[in-house]
């Protein structure tokens, strides 16, 4: 490859946060018409990275080359006049706004001192019609689905500056036809000689666009690839490395089935204001049951359910034969029952309040207010689950906002486990950390089921749900459709039980 | 060195930073004059204890203030509750109301700190269980508050002549009574915060009110305990306010008070969305501003251009205290070498 097709040159870049290094001496090259794709887990580096090149992050160190010339963008505006612009996975852009004011917001054409409002029409039709896009241009954005939003999205930012296009995970929100027609238009630009950087999860997507794939895992880089010359399952093992590997062989778990098992939590016909109808289920002492189905299919909701947040409204959840009354989580937890909620940020840490202040929180709130934790007992609390958890942080006085997303989440495990909990609920405790927090927590998972802990494990991936789960439950449109145990649990039933209307499902459902 | 920096991270080390500077440039000013303190009947005299005298009632209500805004809440009712309460208590001495308590010193001011009360468990009602913007939910008592005075007044400036009731604006051992008052108040109120779990419950609940939820607090109660709480000390401050005048005015009792309130939370460092909070120092925050307002009239500034001049005193504090701004200043100062470091050749 010359030289001269070269848009972007990234070398030697670095950027750490406090405590953590997210890029250790990172390079990446894009070419003009070319569709790459940057891959890695989460907490790989891969949003850092992109931070730097639009100005968001300030680099620590590297060089960032656009045409051979050196570019040090301060703000998104600053890159994009540079010519780099972002698409991200949530729009942004303003959806009380018509579709044309969204594309022409901050730079609309003037006729004699006031707003071309027929131009700004006219224009973004002809812009839109590129796109394969036929919408009237005046009505609201939300007025459309989130696909032809981020269509939007996309046509003002190639319109704003057509030399590189970013888009962060733009497919998590789209519908497969939706996903089809992004390709498209990602093709078109391309053939334009646009250069496109592309982040996603998803792998087939990757291999259905891409030319070359760069990898990146803990904020160093891994390689980069031709997509044609690189299999899917080496290109898992790049980005996932040997953590992966090692755990499988430490959680080979005999079943726990067979014989009577001792019930601990059982649910009969449960209905929540709108969310699971008739769920009925049962938990077992000491064991990891998985709740798995798409987003939306009632997972959450279901231990949300349990937890006293939302509202029962039929049917009946025991625990331990004693009825659980569920008006707020507080009688749930005085039970024993521990909730890890799915979104960190607003349900589950406290950022302003110090590390140790987070982890007594819900011991504290068992305990009630009048009965204060002390100071040293305090201390002695954080101090033992900071070393259990091996959380990293300089001291238990730091604010918890100042940790990475892994040891956050470290964190309100710890908080929960100081509540001594017989029942411990997670929700997608392993999104958005890094590889190797996502072993350890998955190993301690595990480890407290064999102590005899009950856990009830609710996660997106697949593959993790089968490393740890004894037991599986599967949603589909808010009703259970099924249920493995022990070897029945694989990827292809889970898989065909989560798409519907198979044979296997029912035969599971009988036992 | 090491010491001023250890004791620099406290919440309270600025504002009483400020409060001296500003005592000292008062004295500075006055050659000496403002920090004296004459003797007179055995009673302490001098621009000091006037500071603290009047400054009672507003480091009251910056006490229940503190509270509210530790939840991300707001209370700008309570000037119109201190008019409420000044209205029951007086109406009850004066026998105007109730006159079966025969005119009782003790019952007046139980019901009038009940009526506060009660004021508090209403705006907490409906900013806890209706879920009504704090600001909006207040507001109606502010507005309402001062009708409902002038209801128990009879729509008078109700006089009392009780030597007991003006006690409360006395002295005792020389000393301002209403000192005392602020004293045991804050005094209960640290002692409750330390003892339980109720401080870092009211932080949690203002940091994230979701994920508190989640975490097992019962952060309805939490706000309504507060408001109910900020209630009480309105009425305490009216008590005080009434026995000043010697009588309840309905229509200027604490009027404005409630933004002095919120201004000495504010100068005290606590954020006005909620989380960390310092009792002591928005008592400092009010001590300031009633400093403040004390020295401009003991430097003979006109009564008309007052506000002026407290304002600018306030911005300056203010932007003393923004850490963007000392950040811009710093910047400012020290030219723009870092920029030119921070950026590879």
């Amino acid at each position: 490859m010359s030289n001269e097709n070269m848009l972007i040159r990234m070398e030697h870049i670095s950027k750490s946060f406090p405590g953590v290094a997210a890029l250790d001496n990172v390079p990446l090259e894009l070419k003009s018409g070319e569709i790459h794709a940057l891959l890695g887990e989460n907490g790989a580096g891969k949003s850092t990275l992109i931070k730097v090149l639009t100005g968001v992050e300030e680099r620590d160190g590297g060089s960032v080359l656009l045409e051979g010339v050196p570019i040090f963008p301060q703000s998104p505006q600053d890159a994009q006049k540079l010519g780099i612009s972002t698409v991200y996975q949530e729009v942004n852009l303003c959806p009380n706004l018509s579709v044309a004011e969204n594309i022409y917001i901050g730079r609309e054409p003037k006729k004699r001192g006031s707003i071309d409002w027929k131009r700004i029409n006219q224009d973004s039709r002809d812009l839109l019609k590129r796109f394969n896009l036929t919408i009237d241009v005046t009505k609201n954005l939300d007025f459309y689905s989130v696909a032809v939003q981020q269509m939007v999205a996309i046509a003002r930012a190639v319109d704003i500056s057509a030399k590189v296009l970013i888009l962060d995970e733009p497919t998590s929100s789209l519908s497969s036809v939706e996903v089809e027609k992004l390709f498209e238009v990602m093709n078109m630009l391309k053939a334009q000689g646009m250069g496109i950087l592309f982040v996603t999860h998803f792998l087939d997507q990757v291999y259905a666009v891409s030319d070359t794939i760069t990898v990146l895992r803990n904020g160093r880089y891994v390689g980069t690839y031709a997509a044609a010359e690189l299999p899917k399952t080496q290109l898992v093992g790049k980005m996932l490395g040997k953590e992966y590997a090692e755990l499988d062989l430490s959680s080979e778990k005999e079943e726990l089935t067979g014989g009577e098992r001792d019930g601990l939590l059982e649910m009969k016909r449960a209905c929540g204001p709108g969310t699971i109808s008739d769920v009925d289920l049962k938990i077992y002492r000491g064991e990891v049951l998985g709740i798995s189905g798409l987003l939306g299919s009632g997972r959450s909701e279901i231990v949300r359910l349990i937890f006293g947040i939302d509202h029962l409204e039929q049917g009946e959840i025991s625990l331990d034969g004693r009825k659980l009354a569920g008006k707020g989580p507080l009688p749930a937890i005085r039970c024993g029952v521990a909730f890890c909620p799915e979104n960190r940020k607003t349900e589950g840490i406290i950022g302003d309040l110090s590390i140790r202040e987070n982890i007594i929180l819900a011991l504290q709130a068992k305990k009630g207010m009048l009965k204060s934790i002390s100071r040293a007992q305090a201390e002695r609390i954080a101090d033992k689950y900071i070393r259990m958890l091996e959380i990293k942080t300089p001291s238990q006085e730091q604010r918890a906002k100042n940790l990475s997303g892994g040891n956050q989440q470290k964190v309100i495990l710890a908080r929960w486990l100081a509540t001594d909990p017989q029942l411990l609920m997670l929700d997608e405790p392993t999104r958005g950390i890094d590889v190797g927090t996502k072993a350890e927590i998955q190993k301690m998972i595990v480890g407290l089921a064999e102590q005899g802990m009950t856990v009830v494990f609710i996660s997106s991936e697949i593959d993790e749900m089968l490393r740890c789960c004894s037991r599986m439950i599967v949603l589909r449109d808010k009703k259970k459709v099924g249920e493995l145990s022990g070897k029945d649990i694989a990827e292809s039933a889970v898989m065909s039980l989560i798409a519907g209307g198979v044979k296997s499902g029912e035969d599971q459902e009988a036992v | 060195m090491e010491k001023i920096r250890k004791l620099s991270k406290y919440q309270g080390f600025w504002p009483v930073v400020v409060l001296l500077a500003i005592l000292l440039i008062n004295g500075i000013i006055s050659g000496g004059a403002f920090f004296e303190i004459k003797i007179v009947d055995a009673h302490l005299y001098g621009r000091l204890i006037d500071i603290l005298r009047n400054g009672s009632k507003l480091m009251l209500l910056a006490t229940g203030m503190t509270f509210v805004l530790a939840t991300g809440g707001t209370d700008i009712s309570v000037g119109s509750v201190m008019a409420i309460s000044g209205a029951i208590a007086c109406s009850i001495v004066d026998g105007r109301i109730l006159p079966g308590a025969g005119q009782n010193v003790q019952a007046a001011i139980l019901l009038a700190l009940l009526g506060g009360m009660l004021c508090g468990a209403w705006n907490g009602f409906l900013v806890s269980k209706i879920k009504i913007q704090p600001i909006v939910a207040t507001m109606i008592l502010m507005v309402a508050g001062r009708g409902i005075a002038q209801l128990i007044t009879d729509g008078k400036i109700v006089t009392v002549n009780s030597d007991s009731y003006y006690f409360i604006n006395g002295y005792i051992l020389g000393l301002p009574f209403p000192l005392f008052i602020v004293l045991f108040v804050v005094a209960l109120v640290l002692l409750f915060t330390k003892r339980t779990a109720f401080g870092l419950f009211l932080e949690s609940t203002g940091c994230n009110p979701v994920a508190s939820h989640f975490a097992g607090i019962n952060v309805n109660s939490v706000k309504w305990m507060v408001y109910t709480f900020c209630g009480v000390t309105a009425a305490v401050a009216g008590l005080i306010e009434s026995a000043g005048i010697k009588g309840a005015d309905c229509n200027n009792a604490g009027l404005f008070m409630e933004l002095d309130a919120i201004l000495a939370v504010a100068i005290g460092g606590t954020s006005l969305s909620g989380g960390r909070f310092s009792v002591p120092a928005s008592l400092a925050g009010a001590l300031i501003i009633q400093s403040i307002t004390t020295s401009v009239y003991a430097m003979g500034v006109a009564p008309e251009i007052t506000a002026v001049v407290k304002a600018v005193i306030v911005i300056c504090i203010c932007l003393f205290q923004s850490a963007e701004f000392k950040d811009k200043m710093r910047k400012r100062f020290s030219g723009h070498k870092q920029e030119r470091t921070a950026k590879p050749a």
